[in-house]
């Protein structure tokens, strides 16, 4: 009889702790839509925040640039010289422009791109935020009654937002260009077959695709690093979990709807 | 201040660089404003389209000189096909458009040979002559069952 009352007293444990869990990732994701459209809904009022979001998109977007070129160079090597391989055994090098072109623009340019910007953008997004809040300087901010949401939040998101497109598109033509050396220069593909099979292959609908899922990255890396460090538990290791956490759940995110764009809308 | 000029002349310049590569994208790659713009069109019927669909390519003498912009079913029995030549090919009255392949098994495209007429085809003129795709299975059908009756 008390054997059964315990078994049933953990299942009530575990229902407990799951339900618990359940309601505070719904509130979370509540809590992170609320605080990132309120902040980005505040772009249409005065007082404008153009400054702030010239520096941050200097930190953001040209800090990134570097990584990103040096990514989109050697994933355009990696797969030229992959796709070589694969292809020659069929004896049709020549599709290989369009092999490369098309995993780049549709999938490999926005993802790891995305990827690349959480690392380098997006961790620092968090770490600054939550170190503000730690510091109590957005408390600061509200006391000379400057609205932290407007100045510290909305020019980062926007930012990001801008950012990921252009970036992405840098690695694009990175990726296609260095493509273009190792398959021609170095593994001897007819200059033109690689240029022409890239152009004939790709329509503009897979561009297209890209730049949706850049833009929609963009937007999920903003609204979740800029959550992550505002609602950060203001200590040492509250900062460090809440980078740690932005990261992993962006990346994810950025896995799971990159999944959903593909399959449903492009 | 000065600092900040710098910053905004940079924040310009990667704006810009992201901008070409975006247009680059758009226009060399995606092709956006380009043959299928401009030119003229011209219209041809055939009995079996052979699977050309829209954006294949017109060739002359193997030379690209178009795109397919429509195939579409007529009559609920042979293919039409509208054309977009570009502006400064000239094509025959009588010229002559067959379905061909690129390679064993490549892309099916439309060979245009000229005819020997003066008059050339005006914008949304018909090309009259025709010639459907060579179906090799009919072919090897054809080959094969005509001698069991």
């Amino acid at each position: 009889m008390s054997e059964l009352t315990m078994k049933q007293s953990g299942l009530a444990t575990f229902l407990g702790r799951l339900g618990r869990s359940t309601l505070r990732g719904c509130e979370q994701l509540g809590d992170a839509t609320m605080l990132g459209l309120h902040a980005l809904s505040l772009i249409f009022s005065k007082p404008w925040q153009g400054k702030h979001f010239i520096i941050q998109l200097y930190a953001l977007g040209v800090g990134s640039l570097a990584i990103i070129v040096i990514t989109g160079a050697f994933t355009g090597m990696v797969l030229a010289l992959q796709g070589y391989y694969t292809l020659a055994k069929f004896g049709s090098e020549s599709l290989l422009g369009a092999g490369v072109g098309m995993s780049i623009i549709r999938e490999l340019g926005p993802v790891l791109g995305a990827f690349m910007i959480i690392g380098r953008a997006g961790s620092s997004i968090t770490a600054e935020i939550g170190i503000m809040r730690v510091t109590e300087q957005t408390d600061a901010l509200e006391m000379m009654a400057v609205n932290p949401k407007r100045r510290i939040l909305l020019p980062r998101i926007v930012a990001v937002i801008l950012a990921v497109p252009l970036l992405v598109a840098i690695f694009d033509v990175v990726g296609i260009g260095t493509g273009y050396i190792v398959g021609v220069e170095l593994l001897g593909v007819n200059p033109g077959a690689y240029m022409a099979e890239l152009v004939a292959k790709i329509s503009m609908h897979d561009i297209y695709g890209g730049w949706v899922k850049s833009v929609v990255f963009g937007f999920l890396i903003g609204m979740i690093c800029t959550y992550m460090g505002y609602r950060a538990v203001p200590t040492t290791e509250g900062v460090a979990q809440a980078t740690t956490q932005a990261v992993v759940i962006s990346s994810v995110c950025v896995l799971i709807i990159d999944y959903i764009l593909t399959s449903f809308f492009l | 201040m000065q600092a900040y000029r710098r910053i905004e002349m940079t924040v310009g310049a990667f704006v810009i660089v992201g901008l070409l590569a975006i247009s680059w994208l758009a226009i060399k790659v995606g092709q956006v404003g380009g043959l299928g713009e401009s030119g003229y069109s011209l219209i041809a019927n055939f009995d079996d389209a052979g699977g050309v669909r829209k954006g294949s390519d017109v060739m002359m003498a193997g030379v690209v000189i178009g795109r397919i912009d429509s195939v579409k079913l007529t009559n609920n029995d042979h293919a039409t096909m509208m054309l977009r030549i570009n502006q400064d090919v000239k094509i025959t009255e009588d010229a002559f458009a067959s379905v061909r392949t690129k390679g064993i098994i490549g892309d099916r495209y439309i060979r245009i040979t000229q005819g020997m007429e003066d008059e050339n085809l005006e914008a949304g003129g018909e090309i009259e002559e025709t010639e459907s795709a060579i179906n090799i299975e009919d072919l090897i059908s054809k080959y094969i069952f005509s001698g069991k009756e």
